[in-house]
């Protein structure tokens, strides 16, 4: 593109005649000493288009077509063998409502978001606490808090499916060799295994461990930010005015974090709901659909069963809880810019 | 009511890593206090006065028992408070940014004390009533802080402060916050509110005004020494060194070196002759070069002599000073002899009046 000419962007947004390509200052007439002359890099509006248009550009490809697509497919029959596309209306809906497994999973998915998501919240907010206390070697600490986080989650749920082992698990090991497991009369019973991923309440306990395990860490940072964020006027206050550990911490500092606490909650339950790699690589979603959720599950049917209709179906019940998700997110944002 | 006292107290800050990240950036081993022995009197509003930086607030966060001295005690009534938590010492602080919690009511900041302490109930709403009734802000019990005005945030403080009774008082610059109307309203009514619940009082500013206003006395702070400690008078006219001289009073008292020592005098004491009311005046003759004209006063710029070396000083004339004073003129003016101060040269300390 030649300096001398105004570019496309120019033309179309704002006067013309005040439009300059960057670089016309030092080449054209409106070199030094010219008129003063509004340039690119002032034009707000126009700026504001040329940045956005990426985002916008990736939104739409990539979310907004895939979503329209997706209820596209659930309103049809199309299947893997045949792309062609016919209108069925409700039908597979009908389908998926007709199948226990797919209340089974709805269910599931809301147990394991709302039981991890509790328990991410508190243990995400003792090691804030941990995050934020000052001690020798505390950058080892904080290094292994976040490791879990950084892990990608296919690498450390094949980590995890190895330490839940049926018969080389090192959890039952150590739990034999601390005597809970596999002696007659020992607390865990006989048994030299606990069959972590074979038991349904295990494998639903499992599960839910691996996703507290690993957003832990992110809800762990997201309160620290919170927990710094406290002016250190208000802990002193609390403790002059006579207010031991406890109630300092649940009248003075837990209520300060609270909106931050709720953006990790929010986010911790927005990624436990849409994961399906956990399940997938741990259970696949057994035994017996013990640990199906609607991602594995609209997975399951749409893409390793060939039934994209039905697949579409399930995966758009993710839409109400996301989109609840994302208003509360947003609202918990603007409390924290309110205050 | 109490006495507090503080015994050779040191305060040392290790610096990089230390654990106080506002107010000691990049401090390596300093000594916020150096050594300070301190007693107040029973009901006394003691006033620790200094620059920024000079260990007032950790010396006070210090009594409260939000630092930990290194060395040294604190007493309170007689008893050492050193190692006690702040919840055992029956203090009351109110913070700079009064600290007010946010998420909770007026009435609610008021009862948090008591609610820590275990009162019961029906009690500590009597008690928060009162201390909200003497301070005039019943009619805001049941806002939130971010509702109230910097004046009311202030009252609120200072009835979270109150509603404990507490032995002693720590106020740290809880004017600052103030706009300058405001602060002179809120001066004269902090001065009355402590007179008539009568507790002791230690009050950090930076702002000798305050502390003149406010202060039975008033302790001079300097790199975490005491440089002075005495009633606003005595601290104002008998500066114990060319740093209180220079210190407190604005314009600053002038210095002239002569032979080794340091003459002072107060702006306010150097005349024009012919108006200086005194039965032996020291002659000084002024080389004008500027004059400002200040809301009534003037203050004269010039080089003195006559006094020691030619040395650049300031007059401040009242406004029943009427003598005509102009820019590049040279003038005689006077000091009264008995309110000239002399300092040693080489220490700054107050040295014994000599012939001028």
């Amino acid at each position: 593109m030649s300096t001398a000419e105004p570019t496309a962007a120019d033309r179309t947004v704002g006067e013309p005649a005040a439009a300059d390509p960057p670089g016309a200052g030092r080449s054209g007439p409106t070199g030094p000493g010219g008129p003063p002359r509004m340039r690119l890099a002032d034009r707000e509006g126009a700026l504001a288009w040329i940045f956005l248009m990426p985002s916008v550009v990736y939104i739409l490809a990539l979310v907004a077509v895939p979503f329209v697509l997706a209820i596209g497919f659930a309103m049809s029959d199309v299947t893997a063998g045949d792309p062609s596309f016919d209108w069925v209306g409700a039908r597979n809906f009908q389908a998926i409502f007709d199948d226990p497994v797919f209340w089974q999973s709805l269910g599931n998915t809301f147990l394991f978001t709302a039981v991890s998501m509790v328990l991410i919240v508190v243990l995400g907010k003792v090691l804030a606490n941990i995050l934020v206390a000052d001690f020798r070697g505390k950058w080892l600490v904080r290094f292994l808090v976040l490791l879990p986080w950084t892990t990608p989650v296919a690498l450390s749920s094949i980590a995890w499916l190895w330490m839940l082992d049926s018969i080389f698990s090192p959890i039952d090991w150590v739990l034999r060799k601390l005597g809970l497991l596999g002696t007659p009369g020992a607390v865990l019973g006989p048994e030299s295994n606990q069959y972590w991923l074979g038991e349904p309440a295990l494998a639903m306990g499992s599960v839910i461990a691996v996703h507290v395990w690993r957003l832990t860490p992110l809800a762990a940072v997201i309160m620290m930010a919170g927990l710094v964020a406290i002016p250190q006027d208000m802990h002193e206050a609390a403790k002059v005015d006579g207010a031991g550990y406890w109630r300092r911490m649940f009248e003075v500092t837990i209520p300060l974090v609270l909106p931050v606490a709720a953006v990790a909650a929010l986010f911790g339950a927005v990624f436990t709901f849409t994961d399906m790699a956990v399940v997938d690589v741990l259970t696949n979603g057994g035994p017996n659909n013990a640990t199906q959720v609607l991602t594995s599950w609209a997975f399951f049917r749409g893409i390793d069963g060939g039934d994209v209709g039905q697949g579409a179906a399930i995966a758009l019940f993710l839409f109400p809880l996301l989109l609840a998700a994302a208003i509360a997110i947003l609202r918990a944002v603007r409390r924290m810019e309110i205050r | 009511m109490a006495v507090v006292e503080v015994r050779n107290l040191v305060k040392e800050f290790d610096g990089a890593g230390g654990r106080r990240r506002r107010r000691s950036p990049a401090r390596r081993g300093v000594r916020a206090v150096d050594g300070v022995d301190l007693r107040t009197e029973e009901g006394e509003y003691l006033v620790l006065l200094g620059p920024s930086g000079c260990g007032k607030t950790t010396l006070l966060r210090t009594v409260a028992g939000l630092e930990h001295p290194t060395a040294g005690d604190v007493l309170i009534d007689g008893h050492v408070v050193t190692g006690l938590p702040p919840r055992a010492r029956k203090v009351a602080m109110v913070f700079q940014s009064y600290a007010l919690y946010p998420h909770k009511s007026v009435f609610a900041n008021i009862v948090f004390p008591l609610r820590a302490s275990g009162m019961e109930r029906t009690e500590r709403d009597r008690k928060a009533r009162w201390a909200a009734g003497l301070l005039g802000i019943e009619h805001l019990l049941e806002r939130k802080p971010r509702q109230l005005s910097g004046g009311e945030r202030q009252r609120v403080a200072l009835a979270r402060a109150l509603v404990r009774e507490p032995h002693v008082f720590l106020l740290d610059e809880p004017l600052s916050n103030l706009d300058a109307k405001l602060r002179a309203s809120a001066r004269d009514e902090l001065k009355r509110f402590q007179e008539e619940i009568g507790t002791t009082t230690i009050y950090v500013t930076h702002d000798q005004v305050e502390a003149m206003g406010l202060g039975d006395r008033i302790a001079v702070l300097s790199a975490g020494k005491v440089r002075q400690v005495g009633p606003p008078v005595e601290v104002y006219d008998d500066p114990a060194d060319t740093f209180v001289a220079t210190f407190i009073g604005s314009p600053p008292m002038n210095l002239v070196p002569r032979d080794g020592v340091l003459v002072g005098f107060r702006p306010e004491h150097l005349l024009p002759a012919g108006q200086v009311r005194s039965a032996d005046p020291v002659t000084v003759g002024l080389a004008v070069d500027r004059v400002e004209y200040l809301s009534g006063d003037r203050h004269v710029y010039g080089t003195a002599t006559g006094v020691g070396e030619a040395t650049r000083v300031v007059a401040r004339l009242p406004a029943t000073v009427d003598a005509p004073v102009e820019a590049g003129q040279q003038y005689d003016f006077a000091v009264p002899r008995d309110r000239l101060r002399f300092f040693d040269a080489g220490t700054g300390r107050r040295t014994e009046p000599e012939r001028v």
